[in-house]
């Protein structure tokens, strides 16, 4: 149906032609394909539920950001950069400038956790632009049903990164104020004590909508443009690569840009917290 | 669509590469470029100053010239001074020295005209004497008369 990969070998070919195949006809037609795509690898029950393939692709692209970036800064120079740490510094230049630009406290952790944040994401949407039936396939000829690549089409994954910034801003918020600052912050602002269960509400729901917003935006954007991805893969192959080309270029703007989303609003929400009312 | 205890390993993950960036990856490039910052910085800085160093130089240089080309200028016009000088004095010398010279010369010719005089009353004495010895034929005792003999030569002279 959509993309195919000829130099796995014979094997694979006919794997491929078989999976191809079965995917259209058994699980009733394209609503069973769009399925079939979005359903995660998991194992267990109920909330012990774990999405392997989540965790799998995640850990794998974290690892590629770590030994990237530390190879650079194992062999990094202040002499003339080389290829590598150019690109390295390039990008670390940027979180810098953004967390400077926004954060006027003095913290060790917020410019590492931004750039994590800003490669680590970016690297999740980019599995976005790998053809939407390669890793399937291949799953399915090593006897994996379900295989779902992109890490921000997972829930678990985008609330994981916007509920540990939950936490932080909670930890931060309490350590700069202190306990009862924090606690005077929710009851009395913005509209002074006489209204606190008021202010209290508007408060929670300030807080809350935080981590909600961060997820659920990356999820949102991401897992739509999957599915587009999905969709047009269901179109016959003479139309794929007309939508499929715009698409995909329209996609390196959504994978950065959500990605650096996700970065800077970490960075002002933690900023927030730092400043004292 | 649920959320489940995948996202407790995805929380632990991203705690583990925060770790890793914070300890491993973030401090030593930020370092380097610092490093080279500071470097860049020096650099432009030393640049500068080198700049200002070559204007002082220059400054210094112009004005050690001009005090050379005062200086040549002086030594010049002592130097022809001095040679107007010298000029003058062994003017005055060779003018004494000819002035002397005349002075000799004239000493010299007097003194000779003396002698000749001299010379020539002796002569002339002599011839006297000869006239008188020859009017006295041999009357005259030589030995006798000297002692008028050269009183009169004396007084002849």
């Amino acid at each position: 149906m959509s993309q195919c990969y000829p130099f796995f070998g014979l094997r694979f070919f006919i794997g491929a032609i078989k999976y191809l195949r079965g995917k259209m006809s058994a699980e009733g037609g394209a609503t069973g394909y769009i399925v079939h795509h979005l359903t995660p690898l998991s194992v267990g029950e109920g909330f012990w539920t774990v999405h392997l393939d989540t965790l799998f692709f995640s850990l794998i692209l974290g690892a590629l950001f770590i030994w990237f970036f530390k190879t650079v800064a194992e062999r990094a120079t202040s002499g003339v950069p080389g290829l590598a740490q150019n690109f390295a510094e390039m990008i670390i230049e940027f979180v810098d400038t953004q967390v400077k630009d926004t954060f006027h406290g003095k913290s060790e952790l917020i410019a590492p956790l931004a750039l994590t944040i800003f490669c680590w994401v970016f690297l999740w949407n980019t599995m976005d632009m790998l053809p939407v039936d390669l890793f399937p396939m291949i799953g399915s000829l090593m006897g994996m049903e379900y295989m779902r690549v992109v890490p921000s089409t997972d829930l678990n994954a985008t609330f994981a990164l916007s509920l540990s910034v939950f936490f932080l801003i909670f930890f931060y918020s309490i350590k700069v104020k202190g306990l009862f600052g924090f606690i005077k912050e929710m009851t009395c602002t913005p509209f002074g004590p006489w209204l606190m269960p008021f202010n209290l509400m508007l408060k929670v729901v300030e807080e809350l909508a935080k981590p909600i917003s961060l997820a659920l935006r990356l999820f949102g954007n991401l897992y739509a443009g999957e599915l587009v991805f999905i969709l047009i893969a269901l179109l016959p192959p003479v139309v794929q690569p007309l939508l499929g080309f715009p698409w995909a270029i329209f996609h390196i703007l959504v994978v950065t840009l959500q990605a650096f989303i996700f970065m800077v609003l970490t960075i002002v929400y933690l900023s927030l917290a730092h400043e004292d009312h | 669509m649920s959320i489940n205890a995948t996202l407790i390993g995805q929380m632990i993950t991203f705690s583990l590469l925060v770790w890793l960036t914070m300890k491993y990856i973030w401090p030593p490039i930020i370092a380097a470029l610092e490093e080279r910052k500071a470097k860049i910085a020096e650099g432009l800085a030393a640049a500068e100053k080198g700049q200002e160093d070559i204007k002082l130089a220059e400054k210094k240089a112009k004005s050690v010239l001009k005090e050379a080309k005062e200086q040549a200028a002086e030594i010049i016009s002592s130097a022809q001074k001095r040679a107007n000088e010298v000029v003058e004095e062994s003017k005055l010398q060779a003018r004494s020295e000819g002035e002397r010279l005349i002075e000799a010369a004239k000493a010299q010719v007097e003194q000779e005209m003396l002698q000749a005089r001299e010379n020539l009353r002796k002569e002339v004495s002599a011839l006297a004497l000869r006239a008188a010895e020859q009017i006295l034929k041999e009357e005259i005792d030589k030995a006798k008369h000297q002692a008028i003999l050269s009183k009169t030569a004396e007084q002849l002279g």
